[in-house]
């Protein structure tokens, strides 16, 4: 071979691995940063849809509480849930989601608070926040729809007899302080959490503590007038089925983003895992209330099936990313058919809930919460350690929800009077009626 | 002139309604009401609790007519109306002193 043939495949060689070195290191890391970039906008874009869909929920709510309810107090129910929507947000945004997540604890792992307002901080709006899973915003914003839907729980349960401002105020303080440190203690990295305990979506931060709100309301307001007459139960019908069907339909496409959501990205597996246990609950939530009604009341009630539909959705919400979808069905099947008992036995016990709220939400979301001890597939959830959290929520929230309705009751009073409810309260507390012309 | 109320059920108004217009009568009015006579009212279950109805829903038809229809008139109502349940309804006949047709200002039996 000649020298000059020798030199230039030399220099070729030299050419081609530099070349080659040079192609590799940038595609490596341009690799690296698109997928990290693009990944993050894929997941956070999720959430934000999760969060818009939990947004619904409160159309939902709207239209069921009304459905449920007499005519009479209508605008009332829609003040109510227009209203807690505002205060859910605004108080998670001045104190609640720093109560919720704290970070530090400053009492034990029970208490903690990071500061009034919001501040995302140098990387609140980069990969660096959440691992690329979303912003500090759309932190924000999805838990403080999670806020509101656990207050608005209460309205159903007080409909129809409770005094306007009393019931802004309970909430108020209930949805800053109750529900926010009772959820530090799990989604803020709590004791309950160190202790493994398992609540994937709310079963219990959300539905009991709601519940458990709705169980002390009913408790301290009394049943509405002509409801318990001569030791008999007196139906009061609600006014429309059609606007009571809408809204457990808008609860359930709600609830995509509420445990879709709750996987907190994208992640294609367990989302879509999610979806399917979530739906599937319902499902069965569905037939267990209808095979249960039918059974015991002899003719289908509408009003129940459209309970269990909610049942089931209440009860796969602790659970929805850690059991089978055998399980998942089944849990909504048992939530179904334990709502139908528990309205009519809630009914018998002298309890007033116009809308089932505490047998939706309170006793399916115990149900849920327990179904993960029993179902999961995740060894390291046990039934003793959801029990414990069960128990410590009830200890917590009921008491303190008791302890702000008394001090409503001392103070503003509660209830409205006697001729307000009979007149009902869209012309009493707003001087204006929901059906006019 | 006679004012006949017939009080139905609802149901069958379109029957009697039909009935009428084939005896020639010009016009009726309809008003939905409530009321029981030995009906009585009836229980609906909401919820597993019951609650008394005691009101039934029905509706009231309005005819003012000339004299010699009013035989023709009972006869439609009834046999448009009826279903052999309790329930079925009843008819009154009163005495009419004054009719007016507001468009054209005549009175009397050319008002009707």
């Amino acid at each position: 071979m000649s020298m000059k043939k020798k030199t230039s495949y030399l220099s070729l060689f030299r050419y081609l691995v530099s070349a080659l070195f040079i192609l590799v290191l940038t595609s490596e890391s341009m690799l690296a940063q698109e997928a990290s970039q693009e990944l993050f906008t894929v997941n956070n874009t999720w959430m934000l849809v999760a969060t818009f869909l939990v947004f619904i929920m409160h159309l939902g709510f709207a239209c069921l509480e009304s459905g449920l309810t007499q005519s009479k107090n209508t605008a009332n129910i829609l003040f109510k849930n227009t209203t807690i929507v505002a205060i859910g947000l605004v108080t998670y945004a001045f104190v609640g989601f720093n109560l919720m997540y704290p970070g530090d604890f400053s009492i034990g792992q029970f208490f903690g608070f990071a500061g009034f307002g919001l501040d995302p901080g140098v990387d609140g709006n980069t990969v660096a926040y959440a691992d690329g899973a979303y912003t500090y915003w759309t932190d924000f914003i999805f838990q403080a729809m999670f806020a509101a839907t656990g207050a608005t729980i209460v309205s159903g349960a007080v409909a129809e007899r409770i005094k306007l401002s009393s019931f802004l105020v309970f909430v108020t303080i209930f949805v800053a302080l109750v529900y926010t440190i009772a959820g530090s203690w799990k989604w803020g990295g709590g004791w309950l959490d160190q202790m493994g305990f398992y609540d994937f979506a709310g079963s219990t931060l959300v539905h009991s503590v709601g519940g458990w709100g709705a169980l002390a309301g009913v408790i301290v307001l009394g049943p509405r007038i002509g409801k318990y007459v001569d030791g008999r139960i007196k139906g009061i019908a609600g006014h429309s089925m059609p606007l009571a069907a809408i809204g457990v339909f808008l609860l359930w496409l709600g609830w995509f983003g509420f445990n879709g959501g709750s996987v907190l990205s994208a992640d294609p597996e367990l989302v879509s895992l999610v979806f399917v246990t979530t739906c599937l609950a319902a499902a069965t939530g569905i037939i267990g209330a209808m095979l249960t009604s039918w059974f015991v009341q002899n003719k289908p009630d509408l009003s129940m099936v459209l309970n269990g539909m909610l049942a089931g959705l209440v009860g796969i919400t602790a659970g929805a990313d850690t059991v089978s979808v055998n399980a998942a069905m089944l849990i909504g099947l048992v939530a179904g058919i334990i709502v139908v008992g528990s309205v009519l036995l809630i009914d018998r016990a002298k309890l007033d809930d116009p809308v089932g709220a505490i047998s939706v939400h309170l006793v399916c979301g115990i149900w849920g919460t327990l179904a993960v001890g029993i179902f999961s597939v995740n060894p390291d959830h046990s039934f003793v350690t959801q029990l414990i959290g069960v128990l410590s929520y009830g200890a917590f929230v009921f008491p303190a929800a008791l302890v702000i309705f008394y001090g409503v009751k001392a103070t503003l009073g509660l209830r409205v009077s006697e001729e307000e409810e009979l007149r009902g309260l869209d012309v009493s507390e707003h001087g204006m009626k929901a059906y006019g012309g | 002139m006679k004012l006949i109320t017939g009080i139905i059920k609802p149901h069958m108004l379109d029957g009697v309604r039909d009935a009428l217009t084939k005896t020639g009568i010009q016009g009726l009015t309809v008003t939905e009401v409530k009321g029981f006579g030995r009906q009585k009212g009836h229980t609906e279950t909401y919820r597993g609790a019951e609650y008394s109805v005691d009101f039934v829903p029905k509706v009231k038809i309005e005819i003012v007519a000339e004299d010699q229809y009013v035989d023709q008139a009972i006869e439609a109502i009834t046999a448009a109306a009826k279903t052999g349940e309790i329930g079925d309804g009843k008819i009154f006949v009163s005495d009419v002193l004054q009719a007016v047709r507001i468009r054209t200002g005549e009175s009397g039996s050319s008002a009707l």
